[in-house]
């Protein structure tokens, strides 16, 4: 599962990740990240079975933390199905089905957003 | 055994027709044969659903009192062609909005109109005798337009190159996205229930075959602009009553970098007359080629890289140079299958019958490029061949005398074989004085990622390299990276303005 966190100014110096991989030995990948001098967000990829512990852990250290869930947002009505997001988007959230119907497996999205301008329909937008 | 237009006509009328799809015909003709299908099936659909962006609609609005001769108009800010006198005009799908610029245009406003939605119409005219008045603002729907009739000059390519991109830039084409290093491959077409791929010597489509168009019927003109059936890529020129469409099948599109486009669904029934017919229409994804194309290369005759197969375009991966390389469409298989299925299920209910071309296509026809009188000009004419360079190992101080007495901004810097292997600008030597003073060399303080260009390349070219990278000139080099010259913004700002000046 993908876990959204917001790192607010008092904490952002302090190796938030780097502590819980050492206390919980879970491997966290970290997918997306933006840090400056007075705020910061992390998109990091867990086992799903360690969610809970993982998201308590990150709290302890005074962070926010959001499951990260229905990223793309898609309009069905705008949507032909063209396919034009499938190939560019790097992680391979779009695909067809058998019957070349879209299929959006969007607990991939890493929010990169390459997918909203490359929709000639408008059909794309990722919840921010 | 042959059979005749009449009498698939008549089944269609008394509704004992048999139509399949063109994605079913493969399959009937392995298990029947070619003589069984003959005698089995008498329609195949087909159909297509993509980016048309050769499409438009011819419209007459009625006359206002007092009248106006409309010189200029627009729909929702969107100029309309007027100078067809009156109260006509025609639309093209790519015109841009004056006020929205690439989010609305023809498209939206054809959309607009099929969905039921009220379009402002804007006219002006200098105002004559028999046509007094000078302006014009009224608000219309499709119902209020005497003719609203879809003429589309380019529709339905037999096939389309696949694209791909080689160069180190993320493009935003009219395929779509192509991402930088052959990233990714885009197609376009429905490969097997395309209807040209379906006859692909045009004996049963030509002037006056009904189509379906749009979610309406409508016909074939005759050849499309740019049609090559000598060599594979024939279009057709097509027609419609916008009035019939449905925004199910009619759909506006805004793509990223190129502009807007319409989405569009077309089908033509072909009737099957002979075995050389159902031959045709038991094309299959595997037997349909194209070729994957490098639009990293900004010229007309862009390298080929491979050909390959609409099966393995559908595949979603195609293979370049040992790698696998994603690939996905621009043009929606799912919505032509609907194309072929509603036009299927119009021709078994007796709705829609056949047609045999009043005005056969020419098969021959190749397209030819522009004969261009005037030459674009190339970076040789228009380059500094004097371009003072310098090497790694000097000076900053060596290169800010260079940069003085050269009375240039940009110094290449060459190594010992004269190939370019970064560049300094005033900046970065006034930026380096500031930090550590003049001891610094050259390749210390150099950029090493050039942006260049050869000398036989349009001047155009090089006006939007430097535009895209934010930089005022360009290093002229050879094929082994000799610089042979600079090209200055200056003077591709001289060049471009006298070209321009009427």
């Amino acid at each position: 599962m993908k876990l959204f966190i917001t790192v607010p100014r008092e904490v952002i110096k302090q190796p938030l990740i780097a502590q819980v991989v050492l206390e919980t030995g879970v491997l966290i990948n970290v997918e997306r990240a933006h840090i400056d001098s007075t705020e910061g967000w992390i998109l990091i990829d867990i086992p799903d079975a360690e969610g809970d512990r993982i998201s308590a852990r990150l709290i302890e250290r005074g962070v926010d933390v959001k499951k990260l869930e229905k990223a793309v947002i898609h309009d069905e009505y705008e949507c032909v199905e063209c396919g034009a997001c499938i190939s560019i988007c790097p992680q391979e959230v779009f695909s067809y089905d058998e019957d070349y119907h879209l299929v959006i497996t969007d607990d991939r999205c890493i929010l990169c957003g390459r997918c909203v301008p490359a929709c000639p329909h408008q059909a794309l937008s990722i919840r921010q | 055994m042959e059979k005749s237009i009449d009498e698939i006509n008549t089944r269609i009328r008394d509704g004992s027709a048999v139509v399949v799809t063109a994605e079913e015909m493969p399959d009937i003709v392995s298990e029947l044969g070619e003589e069984g299908a003959l005698r089995e099936i008498d329609v195949v659909t087909t159909g297509t659903f993509g980016a048309m962006c050769s499409s438009g609609a011819f419209f007459n609005f009625g006359h206002a009192d007092p009248p106006i001769r409309m010189e200029r108009l627009w729909l929702n800010d969107v100029e309309a062609y007027a100078g067809i006198a009156a109260v006509d005009a025609y639309i093209g799908a790519t015109q841009e909005s004056t006020t929205e610029g690439a989010t609305y245009g023809g498209a939206h406003v054809l959309e607009d109109l099929v969905s039921g939605r009220q379009v402002e119409l804007r006219a002006i005219s200098k105002g004559t005798d028999c046509y007094p008045r000078r302006t014009l603002t009224t608000d219309l729907l499709l119902d209020d337009l005497n003719q609203a009739i879809m003429v589309n000059p380019r529709n339905t390519y037999q096939c389309y190159n696949a694209v791909t991109n080689q160069s180190d830039r993320t493009l935003n084409t009219y395929m779509g996205t192509l991402l930088s290093n052959t990233g990714n491959i885009s197609y376009s077409g429905a490969g097997l229930l395309s209807p040209l791929a379906n006859d692909p010597t045009l004996s049963l489509i030509g002037g006056g075959v009904p189509i379906f168009l749009g979610g309406g019927s409508g016909m074939v003109i005759g050849e499309g602009t740019q049609s090559s059936p000598a060599n594979g890529f024939a279009t057709l020129m097509v027609s419609g009553d916008l009035k019939e469409m449905n925004s199910d099948y009619l759909r506006a599109a805004s793509i990223t970098g190129y502009g807007v486009t319409l989405y569009i669904g077309l089908g033509i029934p072909l009737p099957v007359l002979n075995t050389d017919i159902v031959r045709n229409t038991a094309v299959r994804d595997e037997d349909l080629v194209t070729s994957i194309v490098d639009y990293g290369v900004p010229r007309r005759d862009r390298p080929v890289l491979r050909t390959v197969t609409y099966a393995e375009l559908k595949s979603g991966s195609v293979e370049i140079d040992g790698e696998m390389i994603r690939t996905s469409p621009i043009s929606s298989f799912s919505m032509a299958r609907q194309v072929a299925g509603d036009l299927k299920a119009r021709v078994e209910e007796g709705a829609f019958t056949l047609a045999l071309p009043t005005m056969r296509i020419n098969n021959q026809k190749r397209n030819r490029p522009m004969r261009e009188t005037a030459r674009t000009p190339r970076v040789r004419e228009i380059m500094n061949p004097a371009v003072v360079t310098i090497t790694e190992n000097e000076l900053v101080k060596t290169a800010a005398k260079k940069l003085l007495k050269g009375e240039t901004n940009h110094l290449p810097v060459i190594d010992r074989e004269g190939r370019l292997v970064g560049i300094i600008t005033t900046y970065d030597v006034s930026k380096s004085v500031l930090r550590d003073g003049d001891a610094l060399t050259v390749s210390e303080i150099m950029t090493k990622k050039v942006v260049t260009i050869s000398a036989d390349e349009a001047v155009d070219l090089a006006a939007q390299r430097l535009e895209q990278n934010n930089i005022s000139a360009l290093p002229v080099v050879d094929s082994s990276r000799h610089v042979i010259g600079i090209l200055n913004a200056v003077d591709l700002g001289k060049l471009i303005q006298r070209r321009w000046q009427p």
